[in-house]
């Protein structure tokens, strides 16, 4: 079937408040992100579930990517960019100047879109980050690479090779490692920015799957590498389109009877 | 994902196995209420009846969203086909149950024929069995016995035409039976509808294990035959 080139409204939005029953873990209000004078996001204010899966759509350089760097100081790292509006994490603005991001970055951790394991045994990869944290106790180093190699589903598979190089590892089990090691430092929340785009299908059910366990212990935001992936595994998901969020509001509503024309279009691969 | 989807189909499956008992109830309760002329009872099978409805809504909803949202393709989009139209055949039926009640709640001291009563009595008892059938061949994923419980709705029809004839045979006799069988005539088709519905059941049971959309117990009689 042709794509129908159409011309949508994109004036119109929809931004749906959390329920009652889901508490926010990290919210952000009237955020903008310039890139010298390009402004890239124009003022978005979304809140995000605890202990829930909310995924970024949009066509590209809608500024999703842009959007999910900003919510643990990512574009700090970036010269020329300014970042405006609050990031509220606990009560704090985490955008304002005085915070450390460091400490920011440790409640708040990231994963890539390409598996990006220090070329490090398995359980250095691990424990690396936790002993620039100053843990030095082989006990409790121990404790944490099993704990967090069982909550990213990889321990049973590397077990017995905790001191092989990570490099030898599957692109999946790569992911699922880069997962385990952002999740030793104990985050809140868990950014992953189309952690799924360079693996298999099978690789990728598996990082999926993964996530729906984890999201007992932490919250999760995505950026997904399809609509079809955002579907699969989200609570939430907010669309973005140049900059702006148009959409937001629970996953089956928007796969099923969006609010707006806008994302109908986009999800149904009519736009963008 | 596999899990997460699998543990979605599984709550669909006991979904739809708890709405299948109870329209089995419903069948049941309504024939008894029928036979016994029990207006109380026909009264809580047509108030249960909503239930019945809702679980078809919620079930529906939930195979909607699934494909909107999983986009299951070969066995996995036949599971969810299968339960989106059974449900459907199995809400007819709950339909047909609260057509019975209401026959009961309509009759005002009709002269009874207890002969016929017991024949529908019975007609009924080969339903809630076929029902019961259905259901577990859907559970255990049988199509032999499915076709089987397709099999055993053709004496569900004969049964159907052998009321039929017994009422005609009985008001031509006693006019003063002409009401009352008339609400046989119309219950026994009722439950030979419902008979219809199981066989419905048992086509997508095939459809589910096959692939293939095939019509079972294909049975047009014409007026003569009645």
């Amino acid at each position: 079937m042709a794509v129908r080139p159409i011309e949508t409204d994109v004036t119109k939005t929809s931004i749906k408040k959390l329920p009652e029953n889901l508490t926010g873990v990290i919210s952000t209000e009237d955020l903008h992100v310039y890139y010298g004078d390009f402004e890239a996001i124009k003022g978005v204010s979304l809140e995000f579930p605890k202990n829930q899966i909310t995924a970024l759509i949009g066509p590209s350089g809608s500024a999703k990517s842009t959007y999910l760097r900003s919510l643990n100081r990512m574009n700090d790292e970036i010269k020329g960019a300014k970042v405006t509006g609050k990031i509220l994490y606990k009560g704090r603005d985490i955008n304002a100047s005085d915070v450390d991001v460091y400490s920011v970055r440790k409640q708040i951790g990231m994963v890539f879109q390409r598996p990006n394991p220090f070329s490090k045994s398995i359980y250095e990869n691990i424990a690396f980050a936790l002993k620039r944290h100053g843990i030095k106790d082989k006990n409790v180093l121990d404790e944490a690479v099993e704990t967090s190699l069982k909550q990213a589903a990889l321990w049973d598979q590397v077990k017995d090779r905790l001191h092989e190089s990570a490099i030898g590892m599957s692109g999946g089990q790569q992911q699922r490692l880069c997962i385990a090691r952002a999740i030793a430092l104990k985050p809140d929340v868990l950014l992953l920015d189309e952690p799924a785009s360079a693996l298999d299908p099978i690789s990728t059910a598996q990082v999926e799957e993964t996530l729906l366990e984890l999201k007992e212990n932490y919250s999760i935001v995505i950026v997904p590498h399809n609509m079809q992936q955002a579907s699969r595994i989200s609570d939430y998901t907010a669309f973005f389109h140049l900059g702006n969020v148009l959409e937001y509001d629970e996953t089956r509503t928007v796969f099923t009877r969006p609010a707006i024309q806008a994302t109908e279009d986009y999800v149904s691969g009519h736009y963008g | 994902m596999r899990q997460a989807y699998e543990e979605e189909l599984k709550q669909l499956n006991i979904s739809f196995f708890r709405m299948g008992r109870l329209v089995n109830e419903a069948i049941y309760k309504s024939v008894q209420a029928f036979v016994n002329h029990d207006k109380e009872l026909a009264k809580i099978v047509i108030e249960e009846d909503e239930k019945i409805n809702q679980m078809e809504h919620d079930l529906e909803q939930s195979c909607i969203e699934l494909i909107a949202l999983q986009q299951p393709v070969t066995t996995d989009l036949r599971k969810v086909i299968t339960v989106m139209k059974a449900c459907a055949d199995l809400e007819r039926m709950g339909d047909h149950a609260v057509s019975i009640a209401k026959s009961t709640i309509r009759v005002k001291g009709n002269k009874r024929v207890y002969e016929i009563e017991e024949l529908i009595s019975q007609m009924a008892e080969r339903v809630k069995e076929m029902v019961h059938s259905v259901l577990d061949a859907y559970t255990v994923d049988d199509v032999e016995q499915a076709k089987a419980v397709a099999e055993a709705d053709k004496k569900v029809d004969q049964m159907r035409r052998d009321i039929h004839a017994e009422c005609i045979e009985w008001i031509k006799q006693d006019s003063e039976v002409v009401v009352g069988s008339t609400d046989y005539m119309l219950v026994s088709t009722y439950i030979e509808r419902i008979g219809d519905y199981v066989t419905n059941i048992s086509e997508w049971i095939l459809y589910l294990k096959t692939g293939e959309i095939v019509e079972l117990n294909t049975h047009h009689h014409y007026p003569e035959e009645n």
